[in-house]
């Protein structure tokens, strides 16, 4: 069996920067396993613009994006194996993985960083009523198709859900020939940001139906059209607002789930909100030495803050190795929540583990205007942030400083409170 | 007088923009929380432009890529977009294709050329 100090699983966004942050922190045992047959995840396919304005102050392409990261590794010299799916991880940090070359075959980590990234929400998982011909795809699958594989699924489209990427298929397909009819979306607000909105939708006059969704999908070998109603407040369709629309292809653009079939095996817990693992302010999950970022943690909306994240797993997964097991002298303390905020990313904070700085993500149940971010350690307001307006489709972080709490000496309750001004 | 309604897309507000022009000249720009939202109103009223990404095929790709990406070098003319689209859906590269080679120079005459956003070996 081969042994390796860090073993990090997916090669997209989060995995690049965590194995060059690994690097850059002194680990050089360091494998990437990638199922697709190249680096860069699902910012292969992502050929629109807008990425890395955060960390490159200039608009990339995702594929650029990706290339940027990907170099790096190049040139570090990072093992990466491509075409490979990893199967089972233990508990004992045995990677069991498969590819064309090497059969079926295992490696003993020292380290795992958990970077699968997430999935669609299918159509199963949404129960929408009619029958089940060709022509409903995710929008995710019609962007690889149309992007990478050179083909276009269809010529009139419906759209369900007003999710980033549904909106950027909208364009797509658009500038490709196809007729967008209509995007619905259940919310009565858009999951997506306004500049899609504006962009993809408004500038080639697509209407988006807020509180809208599909009631019945028609054709029995392919769609023929599909039926779209308006909902009241409780997401349920009010009779007489039915609206038929002739297409051959329904998109589903409708939620990310982290991708957590490995993690769940391996027994490392997983937080209820975000479907992704509950973890420390090292970004370790419950299994000592497993640590996870990016989209297998939490569904991000930019990709800047999944690499600086996975950077920071990595960094700490490198610590690891070089520092051995600690020695169990935890002080885990949880991130209390209360006003708005559904989750944090980390779950719990042992503040003689924090650097410098120690960014906490987190979302809002709903949308909120005039409102002002605070933390409090045991009561006493460190942060104390305006925000005009916090909707669930933005991710939001607050900066915690080492400083904060050595101000705190016996921290036992840390809160994030979204209170009115 | 002339009144158009815009959202702006500076940040998550989406504030509801209203210009008026008169004779293609901005008057006042009202709904707006901040200058950025003035500032993107004036600019989409008067030269509105975007960044155009799309795909163009490749041939001899030896990892058997059958289509590259790409974008234009600048922004073009909101109103140039379908021409551009149109003048690169004959095109064919041949692999390699290095991240910032020439797809299409001058794309749909616009003086922008549309370049590679993807190495493909």
């Amino acid at each position: 069996m081969k042994n390796y100090d860090i073993v990090i699983v997916g090669g997209g966004p989060a995995g690049l920067a965590a194995a060059n942050a690994a690097y850059d922190a002194g680990a050089r045992s360091i494998l990437i396993l990638e199922r697709d047959k190249e680096l860069g995840g699902i910012l292969n396919q992502c050929i629109h613009n807008g990425f890395g304005l955060h960390t490159f102050k200039e608009e990339l392409t995702g594929p650029e994006y990706a290339h940027r990261f990907a170099e790096k590794v190049y040139k570090k010299q990072i093992e990466y194996k491509l075409s490979t799916m990893v199967m089972n991880i233990s508990p004992e940090k045995v990677v069991t993985a498969m590819n064309r070359e090497d059969g079926l075959f295992d490696i003993q980590a020292k380290a795992i960083v958990l970077a699968m990234g997430c999935r669609e929400r299918s159509r199963g998982a949404l129960n929408i009523p009619g029958y089940r011909p060709a022509g409903i795809y995710s929008a995710g699958t019609a962007q690889r198709l149309v992007n990478i594989e050179g083909f276009m699924p269809g010529r009139e489209v419906v759209i369900l859900g007003s999710g980033d990427i549904g909106l950027i298929m909208a364009r797509r397909m658009t500038l490709e020939g196809a007729k967008v009819k209509v995007v619905a979306e259940l919310m009565p607000y858009s999951g997506g940001l306004k500049r899609n909105i504006v962009q993809c939708l408004n500038d080639f006059d697509i209407p988006l139906k807020l509180s809208h969704t599909v009631v019945d999908i028609e054709g029995k070998e392919r769609v023929t059209g599909v039926t779209i109603a308006e909902v009241d407040s409780h997401n349920k369709p009010i009779s007489g607002t039915e609206e038929h629309y002739d297409c051959d292809t329904l998109l589903l653009s409708c939620g990310l789930i982290p991708e957590n079939e490995l993690s769940r095996d391996m027994g490392v817990e997983l937080n209820r909100v975000t479907n992704g693992p509950t973890v420390n302010e090292s970004l370790e999950t419950s299994i000592p030495g497993v640590f996870a970022a990016g989209n297998v943690l939490h569904v991000h909306d930019l990709v800047d803050f999944v690499s600086e994240e996975a950077a920071a797993a990595g960094r700490s997964a490198a610590a690891y190795v070089a520092g051995g097991p600690a020695d169990g002298a935890r002080n885990d303390i949880p991130v209390a929540v209360e006003g708005g905020p559904r989750y944090t990313v980390p779950c719990t904070i042992d503040p003689a583990k924090v650097g410098d700085e120690l960014v906490v993500r987190f979302r809002v149940g709903g949308v909120m205007k005039n409102r002002f971010v605070n933390v409090y350690l045991d009561g006493d307001r460190v942060i104390h942030r305006k925000r005009p307006v916090m909707a669930p489709g933005e991710m939001e972080e607050v900066k915690l400083k080492r400083a904060m709490f050595e101000a705190h000496p016996d921290l036992s309750s840390i809160c994030i409170k979204v209170e009115e001004a | 007088m002339e009144v158009k309604n815009l959202t702006c897309i500076g940040c998550p507000m989406g504030c509801p923009l209203e210009v008026t022009m008169e004779n293609g000249e901005v008057l006042s720009v009202t709904g707006n929380t901040c200058p950025r939202g003035a500032a993107y109103a004036r600019k989409e009223v008067t030269n509105p432009t975007r960044i155009v990404t799309s795909t163009v095929r490749v041939v001899g790709s030896t990892t058997g890529a059958v289509a590259v990406s790409c974008k234009t070098a600048s922004d073009i003319p909101k109103g140039k977009i379908f021409a551009c689209v149109k003048d690169i859906a004959g095109v064919s590269v041949e692999a390699p294709v290095h991240i910032g080679d020439v797809v299409k120079a001058d794309v749909a005459g616009t003086g922008v050329d549309m370049i590679a956003t993807k190495e493909v070996m």
